[in-house]
């Protein structure tokens, strides 16, 4: 590659400056605070908040599980964010943050999907069931893979970048009915955490609700743990995910200049 | 000097309903389709006659999705290959209009198979399921399937893979409605009190009405070139 950095830079495009070889000093900031929040979170849920009078020590794992759900609802709704401004800007920029979304996204979304079983197989007494709310927050994992799979089947890119756009606004669909799901249907046993509760008291001692709020700490954890990973977490790797894919694409352009000495 | 928007669907789905009188080929494709299906899982299934009224719901929709993927596959990659895609799109009408023209064509095919399906199961599963209620769900759940699909098809017959390509980004997206579908019929079917399933038909009807403004927004960065 010697011969390519000698050549003069005919090519002004930005993503080919030599500056995008380093990390920027504000992303290398923002990982090490993420990094040292995240493990102050994963502390304060194993050592600050008192273990749970019914559930025990299992309980635990809601420290990780509601924030990783409040995590991919922010990572895809950068994916709605860069969809939009795509459609509106044409910018790739807004594709490149939509897909930095969707991969994020899906990750987080699979760590709530892995904790949830982990939990549900000595609360539930089995890893896995067709709760209506298990059953939609698969489907949207699902919907995100298949936001892959388009981006795979269209070759030019302007297309690809389009559809890519339309598909990740639609599948956000799932998210809000994911999310909404235990509000609308009062029979799934999945416990909510967040916002109100529709079922009236009597009602949810019989459905499987708990009362959270009695053991110590858990609010301020789950609070503390849901802010760290709803804002710092996914900035910081959808940060780096954007980083990667342009310096990918740097690569292609570059490897395409030497194809084409 | 744009073409009403009234007649510009109208248009397109006098279009799409003279090409099917013509030559049968969707309704035709489909309703075959459809009868092997259910005759496949009466096979798979060995539906007994206890078996049938707990799983006859779900050979329905799963019958109703498929059948419904196979119209619409047809149904666009007809405009593309012919190149009326590109014809319709130089018309000074609205996307929007080319767009409700499809839907409304694709959800009539799809609703007369269902129809069909409907009375075909009633005959070979001798279950009665001409009831009110079941075609107000299959009426819900068939528009709900052709709004999504009509927008996912245009998009999907972009592209290289095609045809495989439709069933894996519309199930996902269809799939509440296919859930929601499957337990109110179920409910309907075992004739459970109205209060235990109206709450799915209700959630159909949200889910239709989220859906087809989406696609209303959306459908016009489907189909510029």
């Amino acid at each position: 590659m010697g011969a390519v950095r000698q050549m003069p830079m005919t090519d002004s495009t930005p993503d080919v400056s030599p500056q995008t070889d380093r990390m920027p000093r504000l992303l290398m900031i923002l990982t090490l605070v993420t990094i040292i929040a995240v493990a102050v979170g994963i502390y304060m849920a194993l050592f600050y908040a008192g273990t749970d009078i019914e559930q025990g020590e299992v309980q635990r794992i809601f420290y990780i599980h509601v924030p990783s759900f409040a995590a991919t609802f922010v990572a895809f709704s950068a994916t709605v964010l860069g969809g939009i401004l795509y459609l509106r800007t044409r910018s790739v920029k807004w594709d490149t943050l939509a897909l930095a979304g969707v991969e994020v996204g899906l990750v987080l979304a699979i760590i709530n999907l892995a904790t949830g079983s982990v939990w549900a197989r000595p609360i539930w007494n089995t890893w896995w069931n067709w709760d209506p709310r298990l059953t939609l927050d698969a489907i949207m994992v699902l919907t995100y893979a298949a936001y892959l799979m388009l981006r795979n089947g269209i070759e030019n890119p302007e297309t690809r970048r389009r559809f890519a756009s339309v598909y990740g606004i639609f599948a956000f669909a799932t998210v809000i009915a994911t999310l909404m799901i235990t509000r609308i249907r009062p029979d799934t046993i999945h416990p909510v955490v967040f916002g109100p509760i529709l079922t009236d008291a009597s009602q949810m001692s019989v459905q499987g609700d708990f009362e959270l709020a009695a053991t110590a700490g858990v609010t301020t954890v789950i609070a503390y743990n849901s802010f760290v990973w709803s804002t710092l977490l996914p900035a910081t790797l959808i940060w780096h995910r954007i980083r990667l894919e342009n310096l990918a694409q740097r690569v292609q352009s570059l490897k395409a200049r030497v194809l084409g000495e | 000097m744009k073409t009403p928007f009234i007649s510009a669907v109208l248009a397109v789905l006098w279009k799409d309903l003279q090409v099917e009188l013509r030559s049968r080929e969707l309704v035709g494709s489909m309703g075959l389709f459809a009868l092997l299906s259910i005759l496949i899982f009466s096979f798979a299934l060995e539906l007994d006659r206890i078996a049938r009224t707990e799983s006859v719901s779900g050979v329905l929709w799963v019958t109703v999705v498929y059948a419904s993927v196979l119209g619409l596959n047809r149904s666009l990659a007809m405009e593309r290959d012919q190149g009326n895609l590109d014809a319709l799109l130089l018309a000074p009408v609205d996307r929007t209009a080319i767009y409700f023209g499809k839907l409304i064509g694709n959800f009539i095919f799809t609703l007369v198979v269902g129809l069909t399906l409907i009375l075909l199961m009633t005959v070979l599963y001798n279950l009665t399921l001409t009831r009110l209620w079941l075609i107000v769900v299959l009426v819900l759940g068939t528009l709900g399937f052709s709004t999504v699909g009509t927008l996912l098809a245009t998009m999907t017959v972009q592209t290289r893979a095609r045809e495989s390509l439709l069933p894996i980004v519309m199930m996902p997206v269809a799939l509440p409605l296919l859930l929601s579908a499957v337990r109110a019929s179920t409910g309907i079917l075992n004739e459970t009190p109205q209060e235990d399933w109206l709450a799915w038909v209700q959630i159909l009807a949200v889910l239709n009405v989220v859906y087809m403004t989406m696609s209303f927004l959306l459908f016009e960065y489907v189909i510029e070139e």
